[in-house]
């Protein structure tokens, strides 16, 4: 009942919100906020009128033949099969409606493409399922993951209002400033996208696409992954945050204070339950798509860590493959993504969690661990 | 001497063997046809239940039935299906049916390799299918199967996806040459090139279409078992190859491949507007020409699938026009349909239905696949749902209309009853309504920004979303009356002529119905 009372509220809201009523939001494009988004929204509503009459005309014929020539008895249907000029007349025609769209669709790429150097010039790496940011001038560089939980996607939460359209750090970028975006990807390829900055550049494993923005407004925008990239595709979610250059400033030197913070934390004495505490949330935000909350993850593809000898007794072996990755799999290097405590968290988290600690060796990895295997390696 | 032509008669008016074995081993057109329809059908209802899976896990937003995996593999397979299951099948056994009786030919030309090429099918689908029942899933990397996700990072089952597709290019392959053979060699006399039916045409370019781009797709994935079994990397960055190359090579095949998925279709509607029009089809040689003109261009739009990939800009300039070129050839074609029924006598029996809806819907998808063209706009739409919207249109009231039609026109011919008229028009109405309702409001969402090929979305599609999987829902159902007036006509009906219908031109309304199991064993004589 309530069912049926939820899909005739749908109908009747998608009626009602249709152009008509409701702003054009919910059924067309954004016009974005940077010159070149409200230029292609223009392009874009315009080929729209174009199509439209066409389309408007032909149903509409099509309504007149109809309705004019159904059969009536003692009916003689012509019996002509070409007319050459009026054939001509329409291919010309035909070819003259697109020439005017052609016209500005060229001038808006040429723009479009345009990869001189930015103010600000940002890495963007795509993997499975994050974003990692490296601003190439100011040293500063993360991952943004999707901060969206379970429990809202599972249906046992209610559902925030940027429900997976949020996520835990998102892009920081200046307002009035050229911002040059540098694309690739660290496995499969994605596709990077703000709809609101009409930027879309796949992101390919030994490629560098660029794009480029200059917002003029404040703001928060929100974008999604458009290139299938596995399982979790559609949760990896892109976010914006353009700001005043003041705070832009303010911002970086936050960031580097933050870095300089936890390369301090290293050195400090660390109790099993507290690397079992932050373990156990880093294993969520970046293990549990694969390995699962249970451990037992989705063999073949993604292996069991609950029961798994590797976990339970070759510590130097797990260190290794955190920080190296496993080549030709899903798993990849998490030396450059997470903090020297949040992987010998993680790694402690595996070895006491779901019973392991029982029945393997039970060791914990301290953060020291961790940079003396970095260290070993240089 | 006389006795020996005697028994050669006989031999050649024997009927259907009986049991298992006339299926098995048949060389005849028609029972091949009737396979490959039947086929089809099957696979028709397979990729549609994987639709209803997909359709309800987006009902709602939040997690519904199936695992983000299960999703990506369910929009895997019923693309696959879809494509290489359901539409390609059904025009091969269109042109089975229909080409030699057309021509006025007693067969195909290879009748052995005919078999052949059906009786693979099921083995190469078989394969595809048994997959889901192995560890790790079936393929889960979206119909066109992007390198180095189904390369690297594809799940172990990848192989035998592999070994599915060359089957099916193999069918694919013999069956275009069947067709290409038979078109060239026996046509009954006086038919020539510019006298032969619009169907057989829009086949014959079809074919060659198939054996220029099937052969491709092989390329790719041989090129992919090569990455993934014997440690070469022409897709693998890591390794000096080149994940953009994939997409390259798949969609030079799969540009020409959409096409080869709406020409038959295109042929099928001509016959159905001339016949209910009663008005000789409009620009027969413009409408020729402009079919080749769309097979010779598909061979060079096929990046305009590919306009984010970072390609320079004079590639992307190239692409959009001549992308936007072939606006050209389907606006004269759609014209010519018009120009057909006007000052005709139009009725609307079932199959005149659906090829209207056909002309009108199709318009529709090509008007947004125009808009597509256009590079930089592409950027805001590219792999959105308005491109999901987009090649909807093109293909189910585009290409399976199409073939909807054409069974409800040639089904009295195959089975000598009328079908139910009366449910044939229900069956339109409530696939035509269903259809719209199910793919428009998919151009509103895919604007407003939402993502193709995801499990689940933001709150603000939610709406929208619901409506689709309602329409997707009844279109689903309604498609089981199909089912059902399909198997009425076989058992019953009121007897069918052999012209079937009033003022139908062309050879194959000349036999008796249903179509006798050997026909023109003489050439009629065309004039």
């Amino acid at each position: 009942m309530v069912l049926i009372k939820r899909i005739f509220a749908a109908l009747i809201s998608c009626c009602v919100s249709l152009p008509l009523f409701a702003g054009w939001g919910d059924v067309n494009m954004t016009p974005g906020v940077n010159a070149l988004s409200r230029e292609i929204f223009d392009l874009h509503m315009t080929i729209f009128w174009i199509c439209v009459v066409i389309g408007a005309l032909v149903l509409g014929f099509m309504v007149y033949l109809i309705v004019a020539f159904r059969k009536k008895e003692g009916d003689k249907p012509a019996q002509f099969d070409d007319h050459p000029v009026l054939e001509m007349t329409w291919t010309v025609l035909f070819a003259v409606i697109l020439a005017v769209m052609a016209i500005p669709a060229t001038f808006t790429m040429i723009r479009a493409y345009d990869d001189a150097e930015g103010d600000i010039n940002i890495l963007i790496t795509g993997h499975q399922w994050k974003w990692q940011y490296e601003y190439l001038e100011d040293e500063v560089s993360f991952f943004s993951n999707l901060s969206t939980d379970l429990d809202q996607r599972n249906n046992i939460a209610p559902k925030s209002d940027n429900y997976l359209l949020e996520v835990d750090e998102p892009l920081v970028i200046p307002t009035n400033k050229r911002i040059r975006f540098l694309i690739t990807a660290n496995d499969v390829i994605h596709s990077w996208w703000v709809p609101d900055f009409a930027v879309k550049q796949d992101a390919i494993p030994g490629f560098i696409n660029t794009a480029w923005t200059q917002v003029d407004e404040e703001g928060i925008f929100r974008g999604q992954c458009t290139e299938l990239c596995g399982q979790y595709h559609g949760y990896m979610p892109v976010v914006v945050k353009a700001v005043s250059p003041e705070d832009y400033e303010l911002w970086v030197n936050e960031k580097k204070e933050a870095k300089i913070q936890q390369a301090l934390l290293t050195e400090k004495l660390w109790s099993t339950e507290e690397l079992y505490e932050i373990g156990e949330g880093v294993y969520q935000t970046n293990c549990v798509a694969c390995h699962q909350v249970n451990g037992e993850g989705l063999p073949p593809v993604f292996p069991a860590l609950a029961g798994s000898d590797l976990v339970l007794n070759d510590k130097a072996k797990q260190i290794e493959i955190l920080m190296e990755g496993v080549q030709g799999a899903a798993m990849q290097s998490y030396a450059e993504q997470l903090s020297e405590v949040d992987i010998a968290a993680v790694i402690t988290y595996t070895r006491k969690a779901w019973g392991n600690d029982a029945s393997g060796d039970g060791e914990i990895v301290i953060p020291k661990e961790i940079l003396d295997y970095k260290n070993n390696k240089l | 001497m006389s006795a020996v032509i005697d028994s050669h008669s006989d031999d050649h008016h024997h009927g259907p063997a009986k049991g298992i074995t006339r299926w098995l081993y048949t060389t005849n057109h028609k029972d091949i046809g009737t396979l490959y329809l039947w086929f089809s059908f099957l696979m028709l209802f397979l990729g549609g239940a994987m639709a209803m899976v997909i359709r309800a896990e987006l009902f709602e937003p939040g997690s519904q039935i199936v695992s983000p995996e299960f999703y990506n593999q369910m929009l895997t397979n019923h693309g696959l299906i879809m494509v290489f299951g359901a539409v390609m099948p059904a025009f091969v056994g269109l042109a089975n049916w229909i080409i030699p009786m057309q021509i006025g030919a007693p067969d195909m030309a290879l009748p052995r390799m005919n078999n052949l090429s059906f009786w693979i099918l099921p083995v190469a689908f078989g394969i595809l299918i048994s997959t889901f029942f192995m560890e790790g899933g079936g393929p889960n990397f979206g119909w066109t199967f992007y390198a180095p996700l189904s390369t690297t990072y594809a799940p172990p089952t990848v192989t035998f996806f592999i070994f599915a597709v060359h089957i099916m290019g193999a069918s694919s392959i013999m069956g275009s040459i069947n067709i290409i053979t038979t078109i060239l060699n026996m046509r009954a006399p006086g038919m020539t090139f510019m006298k032969m039916p619009l169907f057989t045409w829009t086949w014959l370019i079809t074919a060659y279409l198939l054996i220029a781009v099937m052969p491709v797709l092989a390329g790719a994935v041989t090129m992919m078992l090569m990455d993934i079994h014997f440690g070469t990397s022409f897709f693998n960055a890591a390794g000096g190859g080149d994940p953009v190359l994939f997409q390259h090579i798949f969609w030079f095949f799969g540009h020409p491949e959409v096409y080869i998925m709406i020409l038959p279709a295109f042929g099928i509607v001509s016959h159905i507007i001339e016949t209910f029009s009663r008005k000789p089809i409009f620009g027969y040689t413009s409408m020729v020409y402009a079919i080749a003109s769309i097979a010779i261009l598909s061979f060079i739009v096929w990046a305009h699938h590919m306009f984010t990939v970072g390609m320079p800009i004079a590639g992307e300039l190239f692409f959009m026009y001549t992308t936007m070129l072939i606006a050209i050839p389907t606006g004269v074609k759609v014209f010519n349909w018009l120009s057909t029924m006007f000052k005709g006598s139009i009725s609307f029996e079932t199959p005149m239905l659906f090829s209207i809806a056909f002309v009108a819907l199709f318009t529709i998808g090509g008007l947004s696949g125009l808009m597509l063209a256009i590079a930089p706009a592409d950027f805001q739409y590219h792999d959105t749902y308005f491109v999901v919207a987009h090649f909807h249109y093109v293909l189910v009231p585009g290409a399976i209309f199409g073939i909807i039609a054409g069974v409800y026109y040639w089904l009295p011919k195959w089975t000598g009853n009328m079908y139910d008229e009366v449910l044939g028009k229900t069956h339109f109405w409530m696939s035509f309504i269903s259809v719209n309702i199910t793919f428009f409001p998919m151009h509103f969402v895919g604007l407003a920004g939402m993502p193709r090929r995801i499990p689940d979305y933001a709150l603000q599609f939610a709406d929208f979303n619901m409506v689709i999987s309602i329409g997707a829902f009844i279109f689903g159902l309604t498609q089981l009356l199909f089912l059902f007036i399909i198997l009425k006509s076989i058992f019953a009906g009121k007897q069918a002529t052999s012209e079937v219908w009033e003022g139908a031109k062309g050879l194959e309304w000349t036999v008796a119905s249903p179509a006798p199991y050997h026909t023109f064993e003489t050439p009629p004589e065309v004039k």
